[in-house]
């Protein structure tokens, strides 16, 4: 194996890995709470209420989390997970569809006079 | 080239010699990819024409995010997660077809339901590790566990409450009592304590109910004393919470996805605070430390001004003989879904060679941008909507000011009555209009109990009654 899938492996497959490194993880979160700052505050004030609900549906990401303890083996986190899967999946659905129904209603000109 | 197929090989040999280890690796692939779409999607959304581009693009990063998951071999059945997600598209459908001015309350709901997947997941997880998973107690997970939790679950029922304030199932104005930021900081201070404390010795479980019970509490306490007024920097604060939850439970899981996609909405959450803050001239402490909870002292001399009224006639009178007409809309205009006589208002006033304006202050409405929604849903061109501090400067030019709705967002108090509680505020300068017409049904003070020296201008013309019934006179005026 070359070195470089070596690492693709090694930092992608828990089971191979060593335990969560933590400093990976904060790189991250420090990254993407920039890249998050920076595109935020572009966004149109006109758009600020979709934008709300389309981070609603982004966040419920949960549901990655949720779908593997309700699809696992024990009973009582299965049932928990059950919920989270249900509440996570109300917020993806009404998230996208809401958001996308309030963005069609943005328009720059007269709709066409009949 | 010869890099590219040896790795290639080597993910093929791979694989074969490790199919649960290869899944991982194609599910991470997935992941990246997801989040860079979620970026995109959010990149896009800065202007009117890319956003459903945007929706595109997050739809897409769910699809894959979901579908990588599902072949994560340590699920072992489907069947809960499919009647799950069934239950969930059924429940979410129909919340994405409400009218657009219950759109605040639904954005609250929702919080709470992404909340509330925090706290369950995170509940889960810990019931995991101290039956099975022992060795993925470290002090840093268990730290993140318990912010999840703790975060999860006041965000649930904050924004229940939130929703349920909205709805107005609870009374909107502030419930106050005598030392409650005390209490809610001791009941906060409590349950990080007993987090400390389960960070130390992670098999004290009983110390894990406890932080439910003080997270759960914690979250009505926080939004009980807060007003009407104040929801759109409070749906902000808890749409930051929500993402910030997400974000621990990504800790949690070791899912750097769940943490990339938490912090987009954390900061989204954020900055919609901070221009909520500055758009009400307060600080990001007074509203984190629950400043929003005091209640704010009605001007106490009652003295008598006398205010001048007008008729539907005298209105349509003046704006037909106007060249700018500035509407400055607000919750009021929602509340009496006037905003497609709004719409008829401007057609008639277009049709007639009068220019017609939006002025949109940051926190009108009850959730951010929740005006510009409204009048795009009656199909106002959305390059009629100006904010603020683009509309200000017009405003001394404009012949009319026609407030629909809206309080304390024109107040000019907040710009020279130092014991006024707005006062420093930005408002729009709707006084500095030739005439300003002031649609309201009574004089009663608006939500904050606060007199509003608008009202007593010498420009000013007051139209008593209802926003939709008047606005359907001054059209019906209009065409005579």
């Amino acid at each position: 194996m070359s070195p470089y899938a070596l690492a693709l492996l090694a930092t992608a497959a828990p089971e191979t890995a060593p335990k969560a490194d933590f400093l990976t993880l904060l790189y991250v979160l420090m990254l993407a709470t920039f890249t998050g700052l920076l595109v935020i505050r572009n966004v149109s004030r006109l758009l600020h209420t979709p934008l709300m609900s389309l981070t609603n549906a982004i966040s419920a990401i949960a549901v990655v989390g949720s779908i593997v303890l309700a699809g696992g083996e024990d009973t009582f986190t299965k049932v928990l997970g059950t919920v989270a899967v249900i509440a996570s999946m109300t917020n993806i659905v009404s998230g996208f569809l809401l958001t996308d129904r309030m963005l069609k209603m943005f328009k720059k000109r007269e709709p066409a006079k009949s | 080239m010869n890099l590219y197929t040896n790795i290639f090989a080597d993910i093929v040999a791979g694989v074969s010699a490790d199919p649960h280890a290869a899944v991982h690796t194609v599910k991470e692939i997935i992941y990246l990819i997801s989040a860079m779409l979620f970026v995109l999607s959010l990149m896009w959304m800065n202007h009117p024409s890319t956003a459903r581009r945007g929706v595109f693009a997050g739809v897409i990063a769910m699809l894959a995010a979901i579908g990588g998951t599902l072949l994560l071999p340590e699920i072992s059945s489907y069947t809960w997660i499919i009647v799950a997600m069934v239950i969930g598209s059924a429940i979410g459908a129909p919340l994405a077809m409400v009218p657009l001015t219950a759109v605040p309350q639904r954005t609250a709901l929702s919080h709470a339901f992404g909340g509330l997947a925090a706290g369950l997941v995170g509940a889960s997880e810990y019931y995991l590790w101290i039956t099975q998973h022992h060795e993925k107690i470290t002090a840093f997970g268990t730290g993140a566990l318990v912010t999840e939790v703790i975060l999860g679950f006041l965000t649930f029922t904050g924004s229940l409450m939130a929703a349920g304030k909205l709805m107005e199932i609870i009374p909107t104005r502030p419930i106050t009592y005598k030392g409650q930021n005390a209490i809610n900081l001791s009941l906060l201070s409590v349950a990080i304590l007993a987090g400390v404390g389960l960070v130390c010795a992670p098999y004290q479980w009983v110390l894990f109910p406890i932080i439910i019970v003080l997270a759960l509490t914690f979250g009505i306490m926080l939004i009980i004393p807060i007003g009407g007024a104040d929801m759109p920097t409070v749906i902000a604060l808890l749409n930051a919470y929500a993402g910030l939850s997400a974000v621990a439970m990504g800790f949690v899981l070791d899912n750097k996805l769940l943490i990339a996609a938490g912090a987009l909405d954390g900061s989204s959450g954020l900055i919609l605070s901070i221009i909520m803050c500055k758009a009400m001239n307060r600080s990001f402490a007074n509203v984190l430390f629950g400043g929003f909870g005091q209640v704010r002292v009605s001007a106490g001399e009652a003295e008598q001004r006398t205010v001048k009224s007008a008729t539907a006639e005298d209105a349509a009178q003046i704006m037909e003989a106007a060249r700018t007409v500035v509407v400055i809309p607000g919750y009021g205009m929602a509340v009496a879904q006037a905003q497609h006589r709004v719409r008829e208002l401007y057609d008639a006033l277009t049709k007639r060679g009068v220019e017609v304006k939006f002025a949109v202050h940051p926190v009108a409405g009850r959730m951010p941008g929740h005006m510009n929604v409204l009048l795009a849903e009656a199909e106002i061109p959305y390059d009629k909507l100006i904010e603020m501090e683009a509309i200000n400067p017009e405003l001394p030019e404009a012949d009319v000011a026609l407030v629909l709705g809206a309080n304390d967002v024109v107040n000019p108090a907040a710009r020279h009555d130092k014991s006024s509680p707005i006062f420093g505020m930005p408002i729009i300068d709707a006084d500095k209009a030739k005439t300003v017409f002031v649609v309201k049904r009574s004089m009663n003070p608006g939500f904050a109990g606060i007199e509003n020296e608008l009202f007593y201008g010498d420009n000013t013309l007051m139209l008593f009654g209802d926003a939709k019934a008047m606005l359907t006179s001054i059209v019906q005026a209009l065409k005579e």
